[in-house]
């Protein structure tokens, strides 16, 4: 179900000086980290934020979700074995 | 607007934030039992927390016009200590009768190993043995979608536990569509830098609907910020939204929610009507 927007304001007009701010915020953040650090190819959060950026600079919806799983760990559905955790009751 | 917040831990809060939240419309919290920023040494520790929250805080929240309700656990984050969790866990039966606890909570994962499994499952037997209802947290960052779907399996092992009488907190766009299918009750936390913002929690209520959704500030000892839920109901009348869909969101969704415990019968109704800006 969707719910949608009533405002009269066209989201673009509501968001483009956040969305400027936050595109500039990210810049200088990652000029702040390749000024100092070093190697940072090999730093695995690094080449998740390369990920992340990636997928900004494609014409698809649903980037916040895509983003959040760049930044997930796995899910296994055999976790329980993997663990030795009983299945529905605790021994 | 006169608004519930059915996650927020006052015992880490100072007293203006009690006077703050009522002047903001706040008629009534839920505190759910959390790490308190330590490990705690013994089982003793938890006692003396769970009067806190069953005796002090409605005291505290009473003298600003807050109804104060609470949830009993020992955290996800303790609970790697097995032996100290079975401790606690035996002793919560004692405050079940309280007049202002809702059910076990929060609950949950936070590194989602094994020790914490365990415990979530035997929390879980806990609420199934006294039908209490039931508030999962679910992990931070890297780990919440990982941690999320495992919540999830060992949910579905209980199929005396009715999935309308369970909340999944701090959902995000990557975990909120599971919960809800699931059936379950979905959480959004709004903090300033980890979990949701208001927009973001907006943008889910629009691309999800407001069915089985709740809001929270989760206000702590960390960064987090007690009027979070005002901020979301600024940000839903900034896009136009009507009054009678935010309120469905900030008020009677928890509402809902807690009227499945016999100890909500205690709650007073706010006398607010609803005012439509449509």
């Amino acid at each position: 179900m969707n719910v949608a927007s009533h405002s009269d304001t066209p989201v673009l007009d509501r968001e483009f000086l956040e969305i400027r701010n936050l595109i500039l915020q990210l810049g200088a953040a990652l000029d702040r980290v390749e000024r100092v650090d070093l190697l940072r190819e090999d730093d695995h959060r690094w080449q998740r934020i390369v990920e992340a950026l990636a997928v900004l600079d494609q014409d698809r919806d649903q980037r916040a979700e895509r983003i959040q799983m760049i930044f997930s760990r796995d899910y296994s559905p055999a976790w329980r074995e993997q663990l030795g955790v009983q299945t529905n009751r605790v021994i | 607007m006169d608004y519930i917040d059915p996650h927020i831990h006052m015992v880490s809060r100072t007293t203006d934030d009690y006077e703050t939240l009522a002047k903001m419309g706040c008629v009534a919290l839920s505190e759910p039992a959390f790490w308190a920023g330590f490990d705690r040494g013994s089982a003793h520790g938890f006692r003396d927390y769970f009067r806190q929250l069953t005796e002090v805080e409605p005291r505290r929240a009473a003298a600003y016009g807050i109804q104060h309700y609470t949830w009993l656990c020992i955290n996800a984050k303790e609970a790697e200590n097995v032996p100290l969790a079975r401790e606690v866990i035996a002793m919560i039966p004692e405050f079940l009768d309280c007049p202002n606890v809702l059910g076990i909570g929060e609950i949950g994962l936070n590194k989602n190993t094994r020790n914490e499994s365990i415990v979530f499952l035997e929390h879980l037997q806990l609420a199934t043995a006294h039908h209490q209802l039931v508030l999962i947290h679910t992990p931070h960052l890297e780990d919440k979608y990982q941690g999320t779907r495992m919540i999830l399996d060992m949910l579905s092992d209980f199929r005396e536990l009715e999935p309308q009488r369970v909340l999944v907190d701090h959902v995000e766009e990557h975990t909120i569509r599971h919960v809800l299918e699931a059936g379950y009750w979905a959480g959004m936390t709004m903090y300033p830098v980890t979990k949701c913002t208001p927009a973001r929690a907006a943008d889910l209520v629009e691309r999800f609907g407001p069915e089985r959704i709740c809001v929270n500030s989760a206000g702590d000892w960390g960064p987090s910020k007690p009027t979070a839920v005002p901020d979301f109901i600024l940000e839903m009348r900034r896009r136009g939204h009507a009054d009678s869909l935010i309120r469905q969101i900030v008020y009677e969704n928890p509402r809902t929610f807690f009227s499945q415990s016999a100890n909500f019968v205690t709650f007073q109704p706010s006398s607010e009507g609803v005012e439509s800006r449509q």
